[in-house]
């Protein structure tokens, strides 16, 4: 186990001139021991590059890796003591179930009786213990991951277990199971782990803190209750949540607050900025209003549709288009009416220049 | 157009792929394939497009037999899951191509509109090769509109972009697909992708046909386990229970006031979405006291799982909720916003719906 300390930048390109020649620009990060941090963000965002930094199979175009404060930057995976778990099964077709998960103990001459507790403790975690003398050539590809994920968390005492899109070709149910899994067994082992993803919910309900990158860039690292409720950063508004925060052009003048051309009392106890803003409100927190009561704005429905938990409303505001998550029990208005929303409540962000500023 | 497939099934060698099934597709809409992998959707569309022939059964197109008719006598247009598009032509020409096909006129204007429509006008020139690969499945369904086709295929056409781009590219279709006059045909494994593309959907599983409707009645009334269990995400928790005199008893926990109908059996099925849960009371909930295993915070909602003597449940509460492993809860349900199925797995009662 190790705490990891990143000061470093990367660039595939000798030269690098501009922000757009960096893969990752400058960051400087810290993993603690035993956390459990996902990396989240768009294809090409940079989240597979520095994965592959700590991992140590890509060396920093600048700076270092620290690995409980000694100098890792140009050493192996081996010689970092990472254990990885890919996208797809990396395992033994002709080997059983149990020699699947023994391996990389034997490889470490690791005593036969401990490499049974272990192989039967990771089993029985992942649910595998029925199948432990089966051969791997026979199961289906969800059966194949899971012995995947058991060889990266089989050995204590690996330095981090690194996972790239682990449950991309798992089915949304068995999802559900193994994200759990993941979950319960990081309180159990306390391993370092780190979890590259470009899906949000696997993110947030995996990790206890989670990296928010998008062009080489890391915007925004904190829990997903930080990174909901006080995105840092619009791409962060944007990316998490599903549909993401609304943003609406707002100026703030001599404490009054105009958004979407209407004039609103400005929130109390909120210091915004003189000038153009932008104001950030999550879909489940626009709320429906009575016709014209004070602070709602008028906005044309587009579509209304019933996702099943909730109804989700899409409607045009002022040229803006914002969208609604209500319960299912809320009266919800039809195509082409005028709603009536809220937009401003103690959940409401405001953004200048795309950064948070109230 | 109206495709129907009548006692359709398809054997491949010793295994059934499809068993056999009925399905007049609604016309010009969107009719959703819902099911896990090997559930039969892929197989399906093949039967619907001519790329395969079903075992038994007729595959009528407004009327005619077209059984045993080959995809290029047919008049269909597909999407797949890989981004196909001729890889030396430009995206323009790849766009135009069905169009050029046939001799239209006035082709580079018609693949400036589509190309427009799909945010991709600024590539017209480029290979795709030079593009993202959400870009490139942008290029693959523009071409795919372009040739204006009755029938649209699309075999989960965005599951391999990021999660943010499905997204955006999801409520693009949706908006292209009721504009349109296509009767289309979207399969998926995501129940929330049907969901939010409305229309109709087919639920498949294990190579069958299970229940064909207006999405949000299938998902607010699934006619059986099988079918609750594929259309829920997060999954319905089921509780085993007995029909009693006041309604509802589940075992090891307590009685729910819940009409039966008469021919009720009495071993029973407590089916209870993970939404219906509070930790906050209403009148007339009944309780269910347990301890949290996990918590797990997506932002919009945290989803609680809780060991309690009817079994695990799972909860998902709206907004961030911190809740410490071990420690005791309490969760609430409406009975009236309860499931229940009989021995059979057949849907008794279902919550009422306000609409």
């Amino acid at each position: 186990m190790a705490r990891i300390d990143l000061d470093l930048a990367h660039s595939y390109k000798p030269n690098p001139k501009g922000d757009d020649d960096y893969a990752l620009l400058p960051l400087k990060m810290t993993f603690r021991d035993g956390g459990a941090y996902a990396l989240l963000g768009p294809s090409g965002c940079g989240k597979t590059t520095l994965l592959n930094i700590v991992s140590g199979l890509l060396v920093p175009s600048t700076g270092t890796v620290q690995f409980d404060g000694r100098d890792v930057t140009r050493t192996t995976p081996q010689q970092r003591n990472i254990a990885q778990v890919f996208q797809f099964p990396v395992i033994y077709d002709t080997m059983t179930v149990a020699e699947n998960l023994a391996f990389p103990l034997k490889n470490r001459q690791v005593p036969e009786a401990q490499i049974r507790q272990r192989v039967g403790e990771i089993a029985e975690m992942l649910e595998l213990n029925r199948h432990l003398d089966q051969r791997a050539a026979g199961l289906s590809a969800d059966q194949k991951q899971k012995i995947s994920l058991g060889r990266g968390l089989v050995r204590a005492d690996v330095s981090a277990v690194l996972f790239d899109e682990p449950l991309t070709v798992i089915d949304p149910h068995l999802k559900w199971q193994l994200r759990r899994k993941l979950k319960q067994i990081h309180h159990e082992l306390r391993l370092t782990l780190i979890y590259v993803t470009h899906d949000q919910v696997e993110a947030l309900t995996f990790a206890e803190e989670v990296v928010v990158m998008t062009r080489g860039r890391a915007v925004q690292m904190g829990s997903a209750e930080a990174l909901f409720e006080r995105p840092a950063h619009t791409f962060v508004g944007h990316f998490i949540g599903s549909p993401g925060m609304n943003f609406l052009p707002a100026r703030a003048s001599a404490g009054r607050l105009e958004v979407a051309g209407r004039q609103l009392a400005a929130p109390a106890g909120r210091v915004l900025p003189e000038g153009e803003l932008k104001l950030g409100v999550r879909p489940e927190y626009v709320a429906i209003a009575s016709p014209e009561a004070p602070g709602a704005l008028p906005a044309t429905v587009t579509l209304a549709q019933d996702i099943g938990t909730h109804m989700m409303l899409t409607a045009r505001l002022d040229g803006a288009t914002i969208k609604a998550r209500l319960t299912p029990e809320a009266a919800a208005p039809r195509v082409g009416e005028t709603a009536w929303l809220t937009v401003l409540g103690a959940h409401t962000c405001f953004y200048k220049d795309e950064v948070l500023v109230a | 157009m109206e495709l129907k497939l009548e006692r359709v099934d398809k054997q491949v060698g010793a295994s059934t792929h499809l068993y056999p099934l009925d399905l007049a597709l609604q016309s010009q809409a969107v009719t959703v394939l819902l099911g896990a992998t090997q559930a039969g959707k892929t197989s399906l569309m093949r039967l619907m497009a001519g790329l395969d022939k079903p075992s038994h059964g007729r595959v009528t197109v407004d009327g005619a037999d077209v059984t045993g008719v080959p995809v290029r006598e047919r008049n269909v247009a597909m999407v797949y899951q890989q981004f196909i598009n001729y890889p030396s032509m430009t995206v323009a020409d790849n766009i135009g191509s069905p169009l050029k096909l046939r001799g239209d006129k006035n082709v580079a204007q018609r693949v400036r509109e589509l190309a427009a429509r799909l945010h991709i006008d600024m590539f017209l020139d480029r290979l795709p090769a030079e593009l993202s690969g959400g870009q490139q499945q942008r290029v693959a369904l523009a071409r795919a509109l372009a040739k204006g086709a009755p029938l649209m295929l699309l075999d989960e056409p965005l599951v391999n972009l990021d999660y943010k781009l499905r997204e955006e590219l999801r409520e693009e279709l949706t908006l292209l697909f009721a504009s349109g006059d296509s009767t289309v045909v979207y399969a998926t494994t995501e129940p929330a992708e049907a969901l939010l593309l409305g229309g109709y959907t087919a639920v498949m599983d294990a190579g069958e046909l299970l229940q064909y409707g207006p999405t949000a009645s299938v998902f607010h009334a699934p006619k059986s386990l099988r079918v609750a269990r594929a259309f829920s995400d997060p999954p319905m928790n089921l509780i085993a229970a007995d029909a009693a005199s006041l309604g509802v008893h589940l075992r090891a926990g307590p009685v729910l006031s819940i009409p039966l109908p008469a021919a009720a059996s009495r071993s029973l099925t407590l089916g209870v979405r993970a939404s219906a849960l509070r930790v906050t009371a209403r009148g007339g909930d009944v309780t269910l006291s347990g301890t949290v295993e996990l918590a797990e915070i997506s932002g919009s909602d945290t989803f609680v799982h809780v060991d309690t003597p009817v079994g695990e449940l799972v909860a998902q509460l709206t907004g961030v909720h911190r809740f410490d492993l071990g420690a005791p809860i309490t969760l609430h349900l409406d009975p009236a916003m309860a499931y229940v199925f009989d021995e059979q797995g057949n849907l008794l009662v279902a919550p009422a719906r306000k609409n």
